[in-house]
């Protein structure tokens, strides 16, 4: 093991964590707009409408991510109408490209975790909505997104560490983020070994973060589980008294 | 669609035999990775603190490491270990692993990772009083674990391992860029010599999609025959 490699290259990979922030970032953030209409439109009550869902959540679960990239980044450009389209400047870059394939993968997952979250908010606290008077986007937006929301966070926190390790395929596509760097780096040191750990370990720190912060996220959105302090004992002063 | 057809001109049967490579290679990764998910559940579930450590220090570092990274890690790592290991037992030629049993460690390690949680859950959702009842009637440890542990450690997995299936079955997707002609290195093998990539990473996908749908149907249909006794409230 070379050390001094290792620690040579830590700031070049954290470099490229930077990159891996900005897919992982971008792609949730979008993926989680797209997850959201996909788990409505899941739920619609006409069948056509959420079959059309299904069929989406279908395909992007059931193929793996790098098709999809490749899919997206190499399939496009063959067709001329995509070349001369004003999307090409989008699809040319490889960046855009991981992006778009990220978003549909992460909204396709997402939108099933959501989906279980929506079913999942009693329907006692639906009627008493009602009851209330809410109704439609209000009674969406006051009840049921929020308490959908709590109930799939443990679960969307696992699909947060599996897109910062998915990004990791961006790299296939030449985009320089973790792996990316360390590839560069190991074809010019041809020392694999020392620098593939040292962005292993990078990953499990991000990761290390993403899990800590999720708990942290839970426990402070869901105050009535909790346990309530023990009650203060009695003083034997106070019975006194 | 002369593209896809078989024979000298078409890809129809180059892609065939990729799927079968892509079936070959995850079916070899998912049971290397029951084998070492056995172990790693063993390991989490012992009684003693360093094995307990060392089960989730290997669930966790894998579980959170790219596993494009742990690939590259062993394609290019995985003979200098080798070669150091055989050179510990007084071999000194060189040794080169082929890319399938590469991936298949790779992927395989991957696996069992996730197939350790898997099995370490059923484990634990045996109720206790079997176990108790069982060591009652004078069962030995390796007849306990025959009769009692083993049937419903499978029946309770099996949704699980559904999963990790699945999970393995899209991650040897991966193992393309070692070289192994699978489904997505023959797609980029021909889409590299015809010009037309979208026709054939379209086509891969739908191999992988009619992979996993029909593992999937067989993992419903074992589900349901495994659950044939059990009543359900």
């Amino acid at each position: 093991m070379d050390f001094a490699l290792m620690w040579e290259s830590l700031p070049k990979l954290l470099d490229g964590a930077g990159m891996t922030f900005q897919l992982v970032f971008l792609s949730l953030a979008l993926g989680f707009v797209v997850a959201v209409g996909v788990a409505l439109l899941r739920l619609s009550p006409f069948r056509a409408i959420s079959s059309i869902a299904y069929a989406y959540v279908f395909v992007f679960r059931g193929t793996p991510l790098l098709v999809q990239i490749f899919l997206i980044y190499y399939g496009l450009g063959q067709f001329e109408a995509v070349r001369e389209s004003f999307l090409w400047p989008f699809f040319r870059e490889p960046y855009w490209c991981a992006i778009l394939a990220l978003t549909l993968n992460t909204g396709a997952y997402t939108s099933e975790i959501i989906r279980g979250g929506i079913q999942s908010v009693p329907w006692g606290q639906v009627e008493a909505a009602r009851a209330c008077g809410m109704s439609g986007p209000l009674l969406f937006r006051r009840i049921i997104f929020p308490v959908a929301i709590r109930q799939a966070l443990p679960a969307y926190g696992n699909e947060i560490i599996l897109m910062v390790k998915s990004t990791s395929l961006a790299s296939t596509i030449t985009i320089l983020e973790i792996t990316g760097i360390a590839r560069k780096i190991i074809s010019q040191t041809f020392l694999p070994v020392e620098i593939f750990v040292v962005a292993g370990a990078i990953y499990l720190t991000i990761n290390f973060v993403v899990t800590r912060g999720v708990r942290y996220l839970e426990h402070r959105l869901s105050p009535h589980l909790r346990r309530s302090p023990e009650p203060r004992p009695v003083l034997a002063g106070e019975l006194a008294r | 669609m002369d593209l896809l057809s078989f024979g000298d001109g078409g890809w129809g049967d180059e892609m065939a035999v990729a799927t079968l490579m892509t079936i070959a290679v995850s079916v070899s990764s998912f049971f290397l990775g029951l084998v070492i998910g056995a172990g790693g559940a063993a390991l989490k579930l012992s009684d003693w603190m360093v094995n307990r450590a060392i089960g989730d220090a290997y669930t966790t570092v894998v579980r959170g490491v790219p596993e494009l990274l742990i690939l590259y890690l062993l394609f290019f790592g995985g003979n200098g270990a080798v070669m150091f290991v055989a050179r510990v037992f007084g071999h000194d030629g060189y040794i080169e692993l082929n890319a399938f049993t590469i991936g298949t460690i790779a992927i395989g390690v991957v696996s069992g990772a996730y197939s350790t949680e898997v099995l370490r859950g059923a484990v634990l959702a045996i109720p206790r009083g079997q176990i108790e009842a069982a060591r009652a009637s004078g069962m030995s440890d390796w007849l306990l674990f025959r009769r009692i542990m083993a049937p419903q450690v499978l029946r309770l997995a099996l949704p699980g391992l559904g999963n990790v299936w699945q999970l393995t079955l899209k991650d040897t997707a991966l193992i393309s860029v070692t070289g192994l002609v699978e489904i997505m290195r023959q797609a980029s093998i021909a889409s590299g010599s015809t010009r037309q990539p979208f026709v054939f990473y379209l086509l891969a996908a739908v191999a992988y999609l009619v992979l996993t749908t029909f593992s999937n149907l067989g993992f419903q249909r074992s589900e349901r025959w495994a659950n044939r006794g059990v009543r359900r409230a």
